[in-house]
């Protein structure tokens, strides 16, 4: 399968790619949420970890991913988009999205999912930690 | 150094044709181009003359008589026409009815062994699918254990095309002529590269392939024997009645000169050849083992075929690395890599921790891989894994020394 040419990029110079420290010590912290989505058995792990203001503005991301190189370019990609943006502005990216811009084909649109998925993880753990309450959305896959 | 790339590791999906084989197939597309029926003239007969040296070249191969082998189209049709074929011959009931008898065979074949024997499961046969132990050995004490009265077939392959493991052949064959099952199996990895004899493997019913051995595609052969015991076979090509009735059709006379060839030349170089390839797979698999940690080079240690490696890279996703190694030609167990997002199921059998299934390479050499080829792909895929596990969550967790099963994953 030949890859995109962003996609090939974000593999190679990904952006955002590291953590605010060893998992232990950020789950504690109120100013980062974490996101873990996906399975080493199936294959696919994204973490994204959001460095987030006391008004909700995304001030950092960054991620980590065990995947295939689509999965890779789209938490790198996702990483760029939400920085600067508020939680809720953040929850409005949609996978489709990722996929136009990445031109995905369809048997990788679900690591498009997973980079949708782990905004919403990171962003549902950093409101939890804040005690702010947590729409439930149901999200189709 | 200097290679030119890409660089070819991925022989045991297919392999270059030897330029020997193209020239000795050539005069019989254009003046010897008759059609080996054709009982009448010259073109015919030297048609089937071709056909007949290429027939002792195959038999000479694996310690057979020429009048035992037929030519295929290659090793998926010589599996079908084997464990098809005997299984309705050997029946113990007829079609439509239950208790047709059993067949013995493993969850590591191919697909071209698997699907065959999953039919005949639907069509009232009983079928035992061994599972293979952590080092993907199939042996004779698990046959053994296996069998029943009513055994009719045992198909267990010789080497597998994944791993390179070498089954317990000689052992599972002798077992089946003493119980009076009948032995296939499929040779495909295994023949040109390795010492083949029939007699004294025990073997009854042998599959091979052209393209597997530096021969063309399109092209292989079944062994079936003669004598002690006799074994016969259902067609299910049925026509003009050629290869003894088994397989009738025009055969492809080019493609057999080819298959011809490529056997003698596997015979007269295999000592070569062998040592050469073991060589180079010490070389590469030391080469990753020594400069990364947590490589593991999948299937029995030494039980192994020469030129066949398979090495999971922990932490990494196959697909994404051999993205990072675009220059090395090669094959992934990743499911990422896979039309069906399923990880391989032969590094699933031997019980391979699923997360290094995902990050399972094959690179498998043949006649004309160089020790630069093989140190080129050291150091590109050293560097690939290394680039990766900058950006994997999982080496993170490894390296906290977070034992990664004992995680709830969110599974999705
Ligand atoms: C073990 C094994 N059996 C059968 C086959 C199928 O061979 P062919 O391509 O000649 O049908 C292959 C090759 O893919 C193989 O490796
Ligand atoms: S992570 Fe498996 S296909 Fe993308």
């Amino acid at each position: 399968m030949a890859y995109s040419e962003k996609v090939v990029d974000h593999y190679q110079n990904p952006r955002n790619v590291g953590s605010f420290g060893a998992s232990s010590d950020v789950k504690t912290r109120t100013d980062i949420g974490v996101g873990i989505v996906g399975a080493p058995e199936c294959g696919d792990v994204m973490q994204l970890q959001l460095k987030v203001t006391a008004e909700g503005v995304i001030e950092d991301a960054k991620f980590k991913c065990f995947g295939c190189g689509s999965a890779i370019a789209s938490s790198s990609l996702a990483t760029e988009w939400i920085k600067g943006r508020t939680v809720d502005e953040a929850l409005q990216i949609k996978n489709t999205q990722i996929v136009e811009e990445l031109a995905l084909p369809p048997v990788k649109i679900h690591c498009s999912v997973l980079a949708e998925d782990s905004i919403r993880a990171a962003i549902e753990d950093w409101k939890k930690k804040n005690g702010i309450a947590v729409a439930e959305e149901a999200h189709a896959h | 150094m200097s290679v030119k790339t890409p660089i070819y590791l991925d022989n045991a999906a297919t392999t270059r044709c030897d330029p020997r084989v193209v020239e000795a197939m050539l005069p019989y597309f254009s003046e010897k181009f008759g059609n080996s029926g054709s009982r009448n003239h010259r073109f015919g007969w030297d048609a089937e003359d071709g056909i007949e040296t290429a027939r002792e070249q195959a038999a000479r191969l694996i310690g057979a008589d020429a009048k035992e082998v037929i030519f295929t189209s290659g090793a998926t049709e010589s599996n079908n026409l084997a464990v098809k074929g005997a299984a309705e011959i050997y029946a113990k009931a007829p079609a439509g009815q239950q208790g047709r008898g059993h067949i013995i065979t493993c969850t590591i074949e191919h697909k071209a062994v698997l699907d065959p024997c999953k039919r005949l499961q639907r069509e009232g046969f009983d079928v035992t699918f061994l599972d293979p132990p952590a080092d993907g050995v199939i042996t004779a004490e698990m046959v053994r254990a296996a069998m029943r009265p009513d055994t009719i077939l045992v198909s267990i392959m010789w080497a597998n095309n994944e791993i390179g493991t070498i089954n317990e052949v000689p052992e599972i064959g002798r077992l089946c002529h003493e119980k009076g099952a009948i032995f296939h199996t499929d040779g495909t990895q295994w023949v040109g590269k390795m010492p083949t004899d029939v007699e004294r493997d025990c073997i009854d019913l042998l599959s091979w392939s052209g393209h597997k051995m530096y021969g063309p595609k399109g092209v292989g052969a079944l062994y079936v024997r003669r004598r002690k015991p006799r074994v016969r076979l259902a067609a299910f090509i049925d026509g003009g009645g050629q290869e003894r009735g088994m397989r009738s059709g025009t055969q492809n006379v080019t493609g057999i000169i080819g298959f011809g060839k490529a056997c003698e030349l596997c015979l007269a170089e295999m000592e070569h050849d062998r040592e050469r390839l073991l060589k180079l797979r010490r070389r590469l698999e030391d080469g990753l083992s020594g400069r990364m940690e947590v490589v593991q080079v999948n299937g029995h240690r030494d039980r192994r075929l020469p030129h066949i490696a398979n090495i999971s890279f922990g932490f990494v996703e196959g697909e994404s690395l051999m993205m990072g190694i675009k220059d090395i030609a090669c094959s992934s167990g990743s499911a990422c890599t896979s039309a069906s997002l399923e990880p391989s199921y032969v590094l699933k059998g031997l019980g391979v921790g699923d997360e290094l299934a995902h990050s399972s390479l094959r690179l498998s050499f043949g006649r004309w891989t160089t020790e630069e080829e093989i140190d080129f792909a050291v150091e590109a895929i050293t560097k690939a894994v290394e680039h990766l596990r900058k950006l994997s969550p999982l080496y993170d967790l490894y390296k906290e020394g977070v034992d990664l099963s004992t995680i709830e994953w969110q599974h999705h």
